[in-house]
């Protein structure tokens, strides 16, 4: 009996922490409704997932809406655009985050479901190609050299294979993996085909792997996001591009005017049109999301769309059923 | 062999006795010397990255960071959500896998018939112990989230690291139990005691502190944990306290994730500060069940 007695106390001990964690849980339930002013009668949740690319535009405008909004929930996820498509198809999402627009085979399974979604431009996005600050031969180069660098088994591995009278040192590559949106843009733009690359790079899905990368190798070469450039701007050297009209390096103002052609794109929310005529709380959150981009977008390192008149417009209509 | 004189024998043994005797010591100060730089070596990369953490973090630590939603401004970054997510999510496993674990274990090693289907289970527990993570998660979103229709809520992430944790418990619980001597048991059921009266008065009192030090393992893992949850859950951003099992959740390792991969400065330091809370939660949790391990201990000493 006395070797029973610490049993009996573990059980109690587990009954009380258990209590207690219910208790407190209770609470919390409690505080979170109480703590809302709830004066705006909007209820519900907002499900957002998708690309990590889009995912600080989304947290941001759901961080300024739950401010004013209180009693609604919106959750982002960043399970990646692919990922992201793939929940939203099947009705799991409100919103979806693309760096992309849908594939083909991606609306295919939102059609079989009954999923009609609404496409919306929220910002612009400039890839970069950045050097080590000590290169001091590279200033600008063609998307053909770019092509030549970054094509599927390409043999292209010093800098004179890039171009004659580029000294003969290595030329070791860094990049996006294939999980990223940044890839499929990259080389859908750069190789002509969406995925085709060549493997033999550091590839890395935390851009903070790329800067370091980049900036601690005298020989490197990389891409990135250009919101990711300017962060480290100090720390890295960016290469003018050559789309055919000349040598322009990416900024705001030539990303946003469409000159840094071809590695500026759009980025994208879905909408799924049945649930946003169907919750007042989603056609809220979307209308605040384009009412506040042309001050949040910069803020988290995009450039903001010249005008969001358009994309107001596509919801109205999508709303009204017109 | 030459017959040797007894002189000889003592001259030449006493001589490499000497020489040896020397040999040895040398070896075996060069064995302490190299045991202790084996030890350093672990405890210098924890020591440097503890204190690289804390230099960041520390300064970014207060009662908002730990007591407001996540932002997009790294100064108004808190973690409230995730760091319940992680206590709703740590107490529930806690809850699921001491109990199956134990049981398994007092099963596995007190009362399952030895023959092929016990070695085959046996095999499988200890295999399973080394399948990476993100396959327990994977097979979390088919089975709960989608097959028994929970939704990505804490309790399907608490019982998907259920299924993670609990090869490492059984295995420690039947080491535990293994260690208990023979003689105990012999004795109780000598006196008459059943076979299960004996398991639960004589065996499980002495294995506990061992079953113990197995949750402590355990647990560590699952609050660690983020690749599995990030298959089941996959939300960075969540603005509310979780109230009940049923809901929306993040936890501490997947903010920290989501966090450290942005490129501006100021998130390295909310990283770190948002690490050293993961660090603090793991510490108390392992310090309750240490309390309770040493409790037990004594009172089987007794």
């Amino acid at each position: 009996m006395e070797l029973a007695k610490p049993w009996r106390r573990l059980i109690v001990i587990g009954i009380i922490a258990v209590g207690i964690v219910f208790l407190l849980a209770a609470c919390n339930g409690d505080s979170s409704v109480s703590d809302s002013s709830g004066d705006t009668g909007l209820v519900g949740t907002i499900e957002i997932d998708g690309s990590s690319t889009v995912a600080p535009i989304s947290e941001a405008v759901a961080e300024e809406f739950l401010a004013e909004y209180p009693d609604v929930r919106v959750n982002v996820g960043v399970s990646g655009t692919g990922g992201g498509f793939k929940r939203f198809t099947v009705g799991e999402t409100e919103i979806s985050d693309a760096s992309r627009p849908i594939k083909d085979s991606e609306a295919e399974i939102a059609a079989e479901n009954g999923i009609e979604y609404l496409e919306l431009t929220v910002a612009l996005d400039g890839l970069a190609v950045m050097v080590n600050t000590a290169n001091d031969f590279v200033d600008c180069l063609t998307i053909a050299e770019l092509n030549e660098i970054w094509k599927p088994n390409s043999t292209v591995d010093s800098w004179d294979d890039v171009r004659a009278g580029f000294p003969s040192d290595d030329l070791n590559l860094y990049g996006p993996d294939t999980e990223s949106g940044t890839f499929d843009y990259f080389t859908d733009v750069v190789n002509g085909d969406e995925g085709v690359s060549r493997s033999d790079y550091v590839a890395s899905s935390d851009d903070n792997v790329l800067v370091r990368g980049i900036s601690g190798d005298r020989n490197s070469l990389g891409y990135f996001g250009y919101a990711y450039y300017t962060e480290n701007a100090s720390q890295l050297k960016l290469v003018e591009i050559d789309g055919g009209n000349g040598c322009i390096a990416p900024s705001d103002a030539t990303v946003a005017d469409g000159s840094y052609a071809p590695l500026a794109r759009p980025i994208f929310i879905y909408v799924d049109v049945a649930k946003l005529r169907a919750r007042e709380e989603l056609k809220a959150f979307v209308d605040f999301y384009l009412d506040n981009s042309p001050t949040l977008v910069p803020e988290v390192g995009y450039t903001a769309l010249s005008s969001y008149a358009e994309e107001k417009n596509r919801v109205e209509d999508a709303y009204t059923g017109t | 062999m030459e017959p040797t004189t007894s002189d000889d024998v003592r001259s030449v043994s006493a001589e490499q006795f000497h020489s040896s005797l020397r040999g040895r010591r040398l070896i075996g100060n060069a064995a302490v010397v190299l045991f202790f730089l084996s030890t350093l070596v672990g405890l210098a990369t924890l020591a440097a990255l503890i204190i690289d953490i804390l230099i960041d973090g520390l300064p970014w630590i207060d009662w908002d960071f730990l007591s407001t939603y996540p932002s997009r401004r790294p100064a108004d970054a808190g973690l409230r959500s995730a760091l319940f997510g992680t206590l709703w999510v740590g107490g529930l496993t806690a809850l699921f896998t001491f109990p199956i674990g134990t049981a398994t274990a007092i099963y596995l090693e007190e009362y399952a018939p030895r023959n092929k289907l016990t070695q085959l289970i046996e095999v499988n527990i200890s295999n399973l112990a080394g399948v990476p993570s993100i396959v327990y998660g994977l097979l979390g979103l088919a089975v709960f989230v989608f097959l028994l229709g929970m939704g990505r809520v804490i309790i399907a992430g608490a019982l998907t690291l259920t299924l993670l944790v609990l090869p490492l418990l059984i295995v420690a619980g039947r080491e535990a139990i293994r260690a208990v001597p023979d003689s105990y048991r012999q004795g109780s059921l000598a006196l008459g005691a059943t076979r299960w009266q004996t398991v639960r008065h004589v065996i499980l009192p002495s294995a506990l502190p061992g079953i113990l030090t197995g949750t402590i393992l355990a647990m560590s893992r699952a609050i660690g944990e983020a690749a599995p949850l990030l298959a089941i859950s996959g939300l960075v951003f969540v603005t509310f306290t979780p109230g009940h099992p049923f809901e929306r959740f993040t936890v501490l390792p997947i903010q920290i994730f989501n966090w450290v991969s942005r490129p501006q400065l100021d998130w390295q330091h909310v990283t770190a500060a948002a690490i050293i809370i993961l660090l603090l939660v793991l510490l108390s949790m392992n310090s309750i069940a240490i309390l309770l391990r040493d409790r037990f201990q004594r009172r089987s000493e007794e």
